[in-house]
């Protein structure tokens, strides 16, 4: 079983996921911000049903291990849906549904196609090892893909108080990941670097949770103020 | 190596996130008018001068918090002083980076009153309610 503060993180973050829903629901945004919700609902049962394994079959069995990675890869690709959501709401005006849809629907296959020929050489396990690959993957890509989510804010002018923030929540989510998993290859003996992947974990839900309690709909920001060097 | 080069690029796009995170939370304050109260206790009239955080900051630990300014509080915090230690180590390199590290350290003083403004409002409503019951 993982340790005390393992566990603490754990069920705070499930409660944190749990709590965007509520505000959403409270703050009547649920269906406006569906695949955000959608996202975090999934994160909770999987981080329900990944306990209940843990629980009854314990960290190191194999049942575990193969719940966690393709677990990880359902996440990853619900939460790839919900930044392409977010796509959606930035280009709205632009009515680039249809091409954002494609795009991403490309792009997704790009990447299982790319995690697939590098795992390919391997015969054992070759499942598991794509469902990690393509996780991995998908975070990157997701880096890429909030960073040029944030160019088009800008460059569009984007003023809704709430879209900024819960894509540079998102970015700050992304960045912060890829940065611990480059430090965990350097310093994978330090313990502390243990916990900053799941206190991340409990990072974004906080942090949209607030972004909705904080701002309705209709709040507005100042597009210049967002952009560090004035123009 | 492909590790070093991940971290630094992530590092990087983590502090353009980060200031630019910052900048939305005291962004979504400009605008908000802060009351005569609140002027008068702070000192800050109209615009909010880089000076006035720390004074700001001591006047907000007097009221009772709300959990809802709280992670927003830290994160300018945060931003605050990276901006000090920015313009402690690199402004006599860049002279410009004085005058933009001086205006948004004074967004963050006037990011803090109107936290000060509101958790004001929130400590009179409460105690409106506990003398209603």
């Amino acid at each position: 079983m993982p340790g005390r503060v393992d566990l603490i993180i754990w069920f705070l973050g499930t409660a944190l996921e749990l709590l965007f829903v509520v505000c959403s629901l409270a703050r009547k945004s649920f269906l406006h911000y569906f695949f955000l919700n959608l996202y975090l609902l999934i994160s909770t049962t999987v981080s329900i049903g990944r306990f209940l394994i843990l629980w009854s079959y314990g960290q190191r069995s194999p049942q575990y291990m193969y719940s966690y990675y393709y677990s990880d890869v359902l996440l990853t690709l619900a939460l790839f849906v919900a930044l392409i959501s977010l796509y959606s709401h930035v280009l709205r005006e632009l009515r680039a549904g249809e091409y954002v849809k494609w795009g991403a629907v490309f792009l997704l296959l790009g990447t299982a196609g790319f995690s697939y020929a590098v795992v390919a050489q391997s015969a054992e396990r070759l499942s598991t090892s794509f469902a990690y690959e393509l996780s991995q993957n998908l975070y990157f890509v997701g880096l890429v893909l909030t960073y040029i989510l944030w160019g088009a804010v800008l460059k569009l002018r984007e003023t809704r108080t709430r879209l900024v923030q819960i894509i540079l929540s998102l970015g700050l989510y992304f960045s912060g990941y890829a940065a611990s998993y480059a430090f965990l290859n350097f310093s994978a003996k330090i313990s502390v670097v243990r916990y900053i992947l799941p206190v991340l974990g409990c990072f974004l839900p906080l942090s949209w949770s607030l972004t909705i309690l904080r701002h309705d709909e209709e709040a507005r920001l100042v597009p210049a103020q967002l952009v560090a060097v004035p123009r | 190596m492909m590790a070093s080069l991940i971290f630094v690029v992530s590092l990087a796009t983590l502090g353009m996130f980060f200031v630019s995170y910052c900048r939305s939370l005291v962004a979504s304050s400009s605008r908000h008018p802060l009351s005569a109260e609140v002027r008068d206790v702070t000192g800050i009239r109209t615009v909010a001068s880089a000076g006035d955080y720390a004074r700001v900051i001591q006047l907000l630990r007097l009221c009772p918090e709300r959990q809802e300014d709280r992670a927003g509080l830290q994160a300018v915090g945060i931003y605050y002083t990276s901006l000090t230690v920015v313009r402690r180590m690199l402004a006599w390199i860049a002279p410009s980076l004085r005058s933009w590290t001086e205006h948004e350290q004074a967004c963050c003083a006037y990011f803090a009153a109107v936290a000060l403004d509101r958790r004001i409002a929130h400590s009179r409503a409460m105690l409106a309610q506990q003398v209603e019951l």
